[in-house]
């Protein structure tokens, strides 16, 4: 049926291009299937339970928040209308959209946020988000569409916070022990798609809300279709059966470049939010030294780490934040590959290779320590590699060491047993980084594990969650940014790439900061080019 | 013979609970708990939260007490609920996979047998012989051959260059709306590939056990015997020897037994099957206690169980073998 419609499709093409480029400017029309590839499957479609990426992408099209952030990375209303944050920052009032309903049927009110909210701080309820929520004293509606949010401290996080995962459906969920309910497989929210099915271990999927606010999506159905293996599914893709998905470095860059893949697919790539380090124990006195720590900044070329490991899909990471968004400080000390400049910090700090072995030393020990990353990230252990054969050009010696993840995480980073890791962090949409670099949070299990600590780096991040301004807050975090380009105790390596393939026939994709699928209810197929009919 | 079921049946309560004390503590010993996925490297959870969450799965108190919480429920036959976010019922989770899984296993295993103990009596019957070295090196082959690999191969063959079968999954889209027979071809051709794939690793196995059976059997005394008797040949082969060659088949089928629920998890990711092989493998790397014990329990009853059925079929297919109490 497929393979015979791509034939009469073939057959139009050839016998009236005239026509069809005519209709190209007839604008979008209804119908069609998107099928979204996905190595990992959802575990439970409520977004304050869910903790993997699945989950977030199926629950993220069924469910909206009170605000959003937009394709800029701005926070706008989303259910919400607009809000008022009080002078004082202590108080934070939501006015709800009115036209707003459930997907069946049931209005949404300020009711149902302040039902979410008290789920999500119940102790009962296994949640990895509750902390935000903790910070709310008080919280109540004065009318059906207006909501009142009341903080002991001013928290500019906490506006972020009221995104989706505190809205739930009070109606439905009301009593109920949301763990144990059957909610979490069969959802439903205020969002431009509804769910339909979900078969187990194969797809999940969700079709048209007709009454969503923002207008009805042009796509019928959104297929979720999970395919554990990368390579499968790069051949499902390649057999017309996926329309988006991931694609890895090497996928991208040399094996869909011919003519096949310029015809059937788009591919788009965006800095993703997360960045790849170099973090130093600095309780090694070695390492404490700043001048050592910026030598090996020096003595590591991150664009060739960026070329030999992601293809150049990446940017170069000068700090904790992704280039292009607001926080983000592209004025900071840079650390260009300068080994001449390395060798010379190391001298200075008293390493200097004194037996003639190739190996700096210092009071008779030989510099050596060993970078320890998690089994199975080939990037981060090919990263390793390279630095590796840097380090080793300037006299120091490394060795690798890689570690399954639960071993690597609960041995080796919680009880703080590394000289030197490569690891990731995944970054939030907020600036706020408190508990990776504030000298509060270096105790077990938590995530200043490098044991990094700065008066003012302190004071800033303090003084950063304490306002809700915009320019000042990009003030404090700019010069957060300039220190710890300065102290180095991480060495920046890189930001890569988001790199996704998207099936031609879509239309209404518009890039942005935020990636492409923000706008996914106004995407279309125009209608001779829709794939998927359905039959009645 | 009912006396010795009866007594197979009651020594393996014992056994049983041995293997689920072995395995509970072993999977604890393992750094990482269940908790992790929600808590690690997560700069929102605060020790405080961390406490909570534990308590909430019944990961705060001692490890013993833990193992009898749980046996208690198992001997009610509740595997109780997983840990991960769904927090859905193991069994649940369970059933949703073992029919695809039994149904890909026990088609590979027909396919292996009828495959198998042709090619292994050939090459018994004409060692040495042509058929014998080319099979010798196809079933050593298939066995050397990483399964993903062969997957790929296949699929870039029969999925896109030729276009004949699907690559992936279990059914198209919009299977639900086929017709009777729609559905069982749409099956079938998902089926194809997979089936070959596992069953041709397997094949090496059975078939040189086979083989080395029936040079043994052909040697017997009684075989010569029949020769002597003019019987001919397809009869000596086919009726005396084959026989028994098979029996000791009947144990490698009674072991096979465990292997119908437990599935592979290269093959499952490779052909986007969910099979019990992934849904393990993932209840392994996000510490589901519940669910590993829940798939080792059933695992460690079918193991015994089809043991003792093997015996069983032993009895009755070897008039040698006399079970008794």
């Amino acid at each position: 049926m497929k393979r015979f419609s791509l034939l009469l499709l073939a057959a139009f093409f050839l016998l009236y291009p005239s026509i069809n480029r005519g209709q190209e400017e007839s604008g979008p029309s209804y119908g069609d299937t998107i099928v979204v590839g996905s190595i990992g499957e959802p575990s439970i479609l409520i977004p304050m339970l869910a903790s993997d990426s699945a989950s977030h992408d199926v629950a993220g099209l069924i469910f909206n928040g009170l605000v959003k952030y937009d394709k800029d990375l701005t926070l706008t209303g989303d259910l919400a209308e607009s809000w008022e944050v009080s002078p004082d920052g202590l108080t934070i009032t939501f006015h709800l959209r009115k036209d707003v309903k459930w997907q069946d049927g049931v209005p949404f009110t300020a009711e149902d946020v302040i039902f979410g909210y008290k789920t999500i701080i119940d102790p009962r309820t296994p949640t990895a988000y509750k902390e935000d929520y903790l910070q709310v004293k008080e919280i109540h509606a004065p009318d059906p569409y207006t909501l009142v949010v009341k903080y002991e401290k001013p928290f500019a996080p906490a506006l972020a916070s009221w995104g989706n995962l505190p809205v739930l459906p009070k109606h439905l969920l009301e009593g109920k022990d949301i763990t144990q309910t059957d909610f979490g497989r069969h959802p439903i929210g205020t969002g431009p798609f509804k769910f339909v099915e979900w078969i187990p271990g194969d797809m999940v999927v969700l079709e048209a809300n007709p009454g969503y606010f923002e207008g009805r999506p042009y796509l019928d159905r959104y297929i979720y279709k999970v395919i554990p293996d990368q390579a499968t599914m790069f051949l499902e893709a390649k057999a017309l059966n996926i329309d988006l998905m991931g694609l890895t470095p090497i996928q991208y860059t040399r094996q869909t470049n011919d003519a096949f893949f310029k015809k059937y697919f788009k591919k788009y790539r965006f800095p993703a939010f997360a960045y790849t380090y170099l973090g130093f124990n600095l309780r090694d006195p070695r390492f404490k030294d700043r001048r050592v720590r910026q030598a090996i900044a020096y003595a590591i070329d991150k664009k060739e780490i960026l070329q030999g490991v992601l293809f150049g899909l990446g940017s170069i990471a000068t700090g904790p934040y992704v280039p292009n968004t607001w926080p983000y400080n592209p004025n900071v000390k840079r650390y260009p590959y300068n080994p001449e400049k390395a060798r010379q910090l190391l001298k200075e700090a008293g390493w200097e290779d004194t037996d003639g072995d190739g190996i700096l030393d210092k009071d008779g020990r030989p510099f050596e320590f060993t970078i320890l990353t998690n089994q199975g990230n080939s990037l981060r252990i090919k990263t390793a590699t390279i630095i590796q054969w840097r380090l080793a050009k300037i006299g120091i010696r490394v060795k690798i060491r890689t570690v399954e993840w639960a071993t690597f995480i609960n041995e080796f980073v919680d009880k703080r047993r590394f000289e030197a890791i490569i690891l990731g962090w995944s970054i939030g949409l907020d600036p706020d980084q408190y508990d990776i670099w504030h000298s509060s949070k270096t105790g077990e299990k938590e995530f200043n594990f490098i044991g990094y600590s700065n008066p003012e780096v302190d004071e800033l991040l303090e003084k950063g969650r304490r306002t809700f301004d915009i320019e000042e807050r990009k003030k404090y975090y700019y010069r957060i940014q300039e220190i710890l380009a300065e102290d180095q105790p991480y060495v920046f390596l890189y930001v890569p790439d988001a790199l996704v393939m998207v099936s031609s026939r879509f239309r209404g994709i518009e890039p942005a900061p935020i990636g492409i699928t923000y706008n996914i209810h106004k995407w279309y197929v125009p209608k001779r080019l829709q794939r998927y009919v359905p039959i009645p | 013979m009912a006396l010795y079921v009866i007594k197979r049946l009651i020594t393996m309560i014992p056994v049983l609970i041995g293997i689920t004390l072995i395995s509970f503590f072993i999977i604890h010993l393992a750094p990482g708990k269940p908790t992790d996925i929600l808590t690690e490297l997560n700069p929102k959870i605060t020790p405080e939260a961390r406490e909570r969450l534990e308590k909430l799965y019944g990961l705060d108190k001692p490890l013993h007490i833990q193992y009898l919480m749980w046996l208690k429920k198992v001997v009610r036959l509740d595997f109780g609920n997983s840990f991960s976010t769904d927090r859905r019922p193991v069994i649940e989770k369970i059933k949703e996979r073992l029919p695809v899984t039994i149904l890909i296993n026990l088609l590979s295993i027909l396919l292996i047998l009828v495959t198998a103990i042709p090619i292994g009596v050939y090459s018994a019957v004409r060692q040495y012989s042509f058929f014998d070295k080319v099979m010798t090196v196809f079933v050593f082959v298939g066995f050397a051959t990483p399964t993903f690999w062969l997957a790929l191969l296949l699929m870039i063959l029969f999925g896109i260059y030729l276009g004949w079968l699907p690559i992936s999954g279990l059914t198209s889209l919009g299977y639900e709306k086929l017709t009777l027979w729609g559905k069982f071809t749409d099956l079938a051709q998902h089926l194809l590939l997979p089936v070959f794939v596992s069953a041709f690793g397997g094949l090496a196995g059975l078939s040189r056990y086979m083989r080395s059976n029936m040079l043994e059997v052909i040697r017997q005394d009684y075989i010569t015997t029949a020769r002597a008797k003019g019987l001919p040949e397809r009869r000596v082969i086919y009726r005396h020897a084959l026989r028994n060659a098979l029996l000791p088949v009947i144990t490698i089928l009674g072991l096979s037994v465990p292997g119908l629920i437990g599935g592979s998890v290269i093959f499952e990711t490779i052909f986007a099957i969910p099979g019990m092989g992934q849904l393990f493998y993932q209840g392994v790397l996000m510490r589901d206690y519940p669910l590993i014990m829940g798939i080792l329990v059933i695992g460690a009853f079918l193991t015994l169980l089809g043991n003792l059925l093997a015996d069983l079929a032993y009895a009755l297919a070897d008039p040698r073998i006399r079970l008794g109490g």
